[in-house]
């Protein structure tokens, strides 16, 4: 190659373990870095500036119906917030639908992947009906489980036994919950176990075979063979749905529209800031739900962790 | 495997199909059922006799100029958030999965955060902001938060499928004498396109699924996407709706993605799993 053709192009096809090749490795950095410049321009511009912004905001009283009447009001906005039972009410039902949802989609996810992983004839049909539910739009989900558990239209009540045929679903807090929580494991569902579907083709057949051998029962190698192998995509699946979970808000804001007490922290949120335009305590409450959600993904990694360890000392 | 086996394999497959298409098959019969039968209670999965509406509300539907504004608003917003979400994102996939450079691990991790971000947390400040920059209530008011949300997915997707890539084939097709423009565009190009491919159908997933941004961002059919019409779509009583024509607009909504998943089932299972476990 001549030099006069070392242009980026020849630059990024080099060798990266030659030392004496600075100057390349300094080209290499700076085209990388203007490379991803856009990504993290972007990245930035939609959260990490309006989250400052958020933060700065929370210390104000402010509203968009009286603009000038803003002042500074410290950690106030925050006082109010975590000592008003609205936040915690939905705090604990967000809470509630996470732990529920999660742990609900994590079996059937998993009995799902088990038999999309052994299944010879119509995979792809069954592949294809898989990701129905994930394409369709969560909004629309919502409407067609309202529908189907309304008493007026609805085909549930008639369905399910022991349940009258004229039982109002949207007419008390567990119930609706139930519903809400019902059209979310649906939606997710099948995200959640092409995951643990992923995980699933990494355990290793000979592993498998090896265990059948020795006598292992098929209770034995699930949980001793099947599930230890799979933790990482185990773990990232229920991290991923968890942190997804916390956020719900479309669903809620269609079947129930947060009526007897069914509202989320999202929903809360959306109230106080789109609703009724309280900027100070609606930025409060950002801050809050972010926080909470980097304190569920703490959590999730913890947890995990120390299992990790654990299951190491058994073995 | 053993019959047991067998039959528990079959009786799952069953259930899988149930579990995704229960649900589908009943907003559609649910959508022709007539206004008049859902007004006076029509419980039950089928129409019931006499209570059938034929077409009717899907013709209603597409006569409504706001539901074709939203359809219109959708497609638009979706195709022009995935274009740019995902040659940006090329971009810095490229760079992740060959470069070394400074600011590696923060873009991954930068991305990673994104991705788990409350984004009903950022509708407040960027109202503020839309409104200051004066894009809100208009396409690119909403382009701009899909790019960046739908950006974590498309990096974490395409830098898994690059890295797959068998980057020494270039210096194979320069070696035998191709300039390193054609040994790109001839060997690298044909095999990262289906990657990119794939980034493009989550992403434009992403940005037609949206919901918050959609009714926070918008407030007429400007740019009103068509989750937040249908969610509108209402009178002031969410429990009185008229759910025959919603259940029409509903099915009208989700024909582009079903028509999505059956052209490219494979591809789009590829990408949600790379990008998600071995990223």
């Amino acid at each position: 190659m001549t030099s006069a053709t070392v242009a980026p192009d020849t630059e990024r096809t080099r060798r990266r373990k030659r030392p004496e090749a600075s100057d390349r490795a300094r080209a290499e950095n700076s085209l990388g870095m203007r490379l991803v410049a856009p990504a993290i321009f972007l990245m930035l511009l939609v959260t990490a500036f309006p989250m400052l912004r958020a933060l700065y905001l929370s210390l104000f009283n402010y509203s968009l119906t009286a603009p000038e009447e803003r002042d500074f009001v410290g950690l106030s906005n925050y006082a109010t917030a975590l000592t008003d039972s609205l936040f915690w009410r939905d705090t604990l039902n967000t809470v509630l639908i996470m732990v529920v949802t999660v742990a609900v989609e994590l079996v059937i996810g998993f009995v799902f992947a088990m038999v999309m992983h052994r299944v010879i004839f119509a995979r792809g049909v069954i592949r294809t009906s898989i990701l129905i539910p994930y394409g369709i739009i969560t909004v629309v989900s919502g409407f067609a489980w309202q529908f189907a558990f309304s008493n007026n239209n609805g085909f549930v009540n008639g369905w399910l036994p022991l349940i009258g045929d004229d039982f109002n679903w949207f007419g008390q807090y567990g119930s609706s919950i139930v519903a809400i929580m019902v059209s979310e494991i649906w939606k997710t569902t099948p995200f959640m176990s092409l995951l643990l579907l992923a995980g699933l083709a990494q355990v290793s057949e000979d592993m498998l075979e090896a265990a059948k051998v020795d006598g292992a029962t098929w209770w034995q190698r699930l949980w001793k063979v099947i599930l230890p192998n799979m933790r990482s995509a185990i773990m990232v699946a229920v991290l991923f749905r968890a942190l997804d979970a916390y956020r719900i808000f479309d669903n809620i804001f269609v079947m129930t529209a947060g009526a007897n007490g069914t509202e989320s922290v999202s929903f809360l949120t959306y109230r106080q800031v789109i609703e009724q335009f309280q900027l100070g305590i609606g930025s409060a409450l950002s801050v809050l739900l972010f926080l909470s959600v980097l304190l569920i993904a703490f959590l999730i990694v913890k947890i995990f962790r120390v299992d990790l360890a654990a299951a190491r000392q058994e073995g | 495997m053993s019959t047991k086996n067998k039959i528990g394999v079959v009786v799952g497959a069953v259930l899988i199909l149930v579990w995704c298409l229960l649900p589908v098959a009943w907003i559609i019969s649910l959508s022709f059922k007539s206004q008049d039968a859902i007004t006076n209670g029509s419980p039950g999965f089928l129409p019931s006799e006499g209570g059938g509406a034929g077409w009717q509300n899907y013709s209603d539907v597409l006569a409504d100029e706001q539901f074709r504004r939203a359809i219109f608003n959708s497609i638009g917003i979706s195709l022009i958030a995935t274009v740019l979400s995902v040659i940006i994102a090329t971009l810095a996939a490229y760079a992740i999965a060959r470069l070394e450079f400074t600011g590696k691990k923060f873009v991954l991790t930068l991305a990673l955060v994104i991705a788990m971000f409350p984004v009903v947390s950022l509708v407040g400040p960027l109202f503020d902001m839309w409104r200051t920059f004066g894009i809100y209530d208009t396409w690119p008011g909403l382009i701009i938060p899909y790019m960046s949300f739908t950006l974590p997915l498309a990096i974490w997707t395409l830098s898994a499928f690059f890295r797959e890539i068998p980057w020494e084939m270039e210096q194979a097709a320069q070696v035998d004498g191709a300039t390193s423009w054609q040994a790109f565009r001839k060997v690298i190009v044909p095999l990262a396109a289906p990657g990119v491919f794939t980034a493009a159908i989550l992403t434009f997933f992403f940005a037609w699924n949206d919901f918050v941004f959609g009714i926070s961002l918008t407030s007429t059919e400007n740019a009103r996407p068509i989750p937040a019409a249908l969610s509108f779509f209402v009178g002031a009583d969410p429990f009185n709706r008229p759910a025959s024509l919603l259940a029409a607009g509903a099915v009208v909504s989700t024909i582009p993605i079903i028509v999505i998943v059956l052209l490219f089932q494979r591809k789009i299972v590829a990408g949600l799993t790379s990008g998600a476990v071995k990223g």
